[in-house]
């Protein structure tokens, strides 16, 4: 028996969501040792870029592979979309080489976004470990953009070395300049650190928020949130108000490969941002 | 006997030469016609020309890692229970390219690959795989995005399904409450009758399209007492199934179990093969393959069925999220009977008994779900 098919396509999708839209290589700069933020601009020029915090695109480089990729620019901009990503891989090596004018390939969109509007008028407390704090960036951007509307803003923020935290200038001109606490700490120092060594965790306990009137928002190694949602609890920060990005592997980012799988849904479409109490049956088992 | 127009809700009677005649008009409508024929010493889908190539007088033995065909003692055209392969590899094609891009003075262009509507008719699909196919529409045809390939194989398709009136050693279609007989997503239904002598198909009319074939071939009226004969003979094949799962609850049974120290046992006899995958008529993962030519200007990405039994499935910086037997198998088995609950409103598992069959230790998936379920601890239960 045939079947009836009624959806519609997505806004900003080829009719085929598996074909990439090409993309130009505008700009590159190194954020660290290993990581590095691309600017893209549509071949396309008439496209618009539009996108919510904490969501992530596919990147296809020529030949060699395709990648989820979170956002990390300004999404207030729409003209250029940026990336940050750590050379780990072959396709992320690949794309490290990348200069201005080379081509990329790029599908999405994709993906559940952090809670923002819903979460005026509470304090924010945001948990970050090494590259998570790339999907986070957007975040940063939108709430300095409309810093009047929240109360307290904390970042809490772990890398390996100091000279491995990212968006280093950003982060003090977003502290002198809109009343943001940022506590960084890192893993190993050399002398002439003064800030926080040791893992983000410890650092919940004694950060400046309500945790009757908070929105939590994590992203970072699995075992690093597995901490900071007990740090959070222990404080009283109900489920529902902490959310966190999940990763898996991705292959189609459109809800039917199978790979990202986590349990009762799909990283790529029922996250990577999502609340708490929806994955609380499976979060922090052991090869979910 | 001139043919005639059927009455839209009642059921015609046919002969098997009537039945060959329905399959050649059919490939006159242009429908690439599939059923099931013996290859390779089972009962595999594939192209059918006539009646002749369906498996008359054949049947097959099933049981935990065992398949064996078996003469009948009469002509039965579908005196078998589920093939090799499930209708899947029609829909959704192990393998597939999906564009090609082709690269000149540092400059790409991707070029989708084009492909023809294809106009599939499945004969002899039973109510289970129908289950699976509705089952698999979700995954690809309802979610937020629509796989172009699976809607183009899956449009046109004409469904004759066969009512099981025998059960196998390893169905439990009945505990999942999918069969054995078919109950929608078909264009006509057939009951296989053998009976004193008579060799007759009463067919059930699903749809317009199935009434306007059926008015193509001569045809009787079925009698009250043929459909009850037919119906019967359905009843009957649902009391012998040769497996029974316990649904009620499963989810959350799983759920609480999820440390069980079972998932370390069965581990030990799973050889993270993949068959269970392969054969599944509802498993639906697939990964890409991006290749290159030896210029390194011509590239091209291919679809591939995948499975979660692979270490790769899981692979994420560096490592494999699920890199253990016991972990891959939980994920599969939590996948069909509870995690797809979550993902999609119903069961992954259709009770067609495919993954007992085919695994080559017999791994049993209802086996294993009652141990668990037998070995709660009563804090589990309670939890």
């Amino acid at each position: 028996m045939a079947t009836m098919i009624e959806n519609e396509v997505p806004q900003g999708l080829n009719a085929d969501p598996m074909i990439p839209q090409l993309y130009r290589v505008d700009r590159v700069r190194d954020e660290t040792d290993d990581t590095f933020t691309f600017s893209l601009v549509p071949e396309n020029g008439e496209a618009k870029i539009s996108f919510l915090p904490g969501q992530f695109n596919m990147l296809y480089v020529f030949g060699t592979g395709e990648v989820p990729i979170s956002i990390s620019g300004n999404p207030a901009l729409t003209s250029v979309l940026e990336h940050t990503t750590r050379s780990v891989g072959i396709v992320t090596k690949a794309m490290c080489l990348l200069k201005p004018g080379d081509q990329i390939g790029v599908r999405g969109p994709f993906g559940s976004h952090w809670p923002l509007n819903e979460e005026n008028g509470r304090d924010l407390v945001i948990i970050s470990g090494g590259i998570g704090l790339a999907p986070l960036r957007p975040v940063l951007y939108f709430l300095m953009a409309q810093r009047e509307k929240y109360r307290k803003i904390v970042l809490l923020y772990g890398a390996r070395a100091p000279e491995d935290i990212l968006f280093k200038k950003e982060l003090e001109r977003w502290r002198g300049k809109f009343d943001l606490e940022v506590q960084v700490t890192v893993d190993r120092a050399a002398s002439g650190w003064r800030g926080n060594v040791g893992v983000v965790t410890p650092l919940v306990a004694r950060a400046p928020f309500d945790p009757s009137n908070t929105v939590a928002l994590l992203c970072g190694p699995e075992v690093m949130m597995r901490f900071a949602v007990m740090e959070l609890q222990k404080r009283g920060v109900p489920h529902d108000r902490i959310y966190l990005s999940m990763e898996r592997n991705m292959k189609c980012a459109l809800g039917y490969c199978g790979h990202c799988q986590y349990g009762p849904g799909f990283v790529c479409k029922d996250g990577p941002v999502y609340r708490f109490d929806q994955i609380v049956s499976v979060f922090g088992k052991s090869e979910v | 006997m001139t043919p005639k127009a059927p009455r839209f809700n009642n059921c015609a009677v046919l002969s098997p030469q009537q039945l060959d005649q329905l399959l050649q008009v059919l490939i006159k409508r242009d429908y690439e016609v599939l059923g099931p024929t013996i290859r390779e010493g089972a009962v595999v889908y594939d192209h059918v020309g006539s009646t002749k190539d369906l498996p008359a007088g054949w049947t097959d033995e099933q049981a935990g890692g065992k398949y064996r065909l078996k003469r009948r003692e009469d002509d039965a055209l579908f005196g078998f229970v589920g093939g090799a392969h499930s209708w899947k590899k029609f829909v959704f094609p192990p393998a597939m390219r999906l564009w090609q891009a082709h690269r000149s003075n540092g400059l790409f262009q991707i070029v989708p690959e084009t492909r023809k509507a294809t106009k599939f008719a499945f004969i002899g699909v039973r109510a289970c795989e129908l289950h699976a196919l509705s089952i698999q529409d979700k995954v690809f045809l309802k979610g937020p995005y629509v796989d172009t390939v699976y809607k183009l194989h899956r449009e046109n398709i004409f469904i004759v399904a066969v009512d099981c009136v025998q059960a196998g050693g390893t169905c439990f279609c009945a505990s999942m409450n999918t069969g054995p007989k078919a109950g929608a997503g078909f264009d006509l239904a057939l009951t296989e009758v053998l009976h004193e002598g008579r060799h007759h198909f009463i067919v059930r009319i699903g749809t317009k399209a199935g009434a306007d074939l059926l008015s193509q071939v001569a045809h009787e009226e079925a009698t009250a007492a043929d459909v009850e004969f037919a119906e019967n003979l359905v009843a009957e094949a649902a009391k012998h199934m040769g497996r029974s799962l316990d649904v009620n609850g499963i989810k959350e049974m799983l759920y609480r179990n999820i440390e069980h120290v079972r998932w370390d046992q069965v581990a030990d006899r799973c050889l993270s093969c993949s068959n269970c995958t392969m054969v599944c008529p509802t498993c639906f993962c697939s990964t890409v393959e991006d290749l290159t030519d030896l210029s390194g200007q011509q590239a091209e990405r291919w679809r591939k069925w995948d499975s979660c039994f692979t270490t790769d499935f899981s692979y994420i910086h560096g490592s494999s999220v699920r890199s253990t037997p016991r972990s891959k198998y939980r994920q599969w088995m939590m996948h069909k009977l509870a995690y797809w609950i979550d993902q999609f409103g119903i069961s992954g598992c259709v009770g067609c008994g495919r993954c007992i069959t085919w695994c080559p230790v017999g791994i049993d998936i209802t086996e294993e779900a009652r141990v668990i379920r037998e070995g709660e601890t009563p804090a589990s239960a309670a939890g």
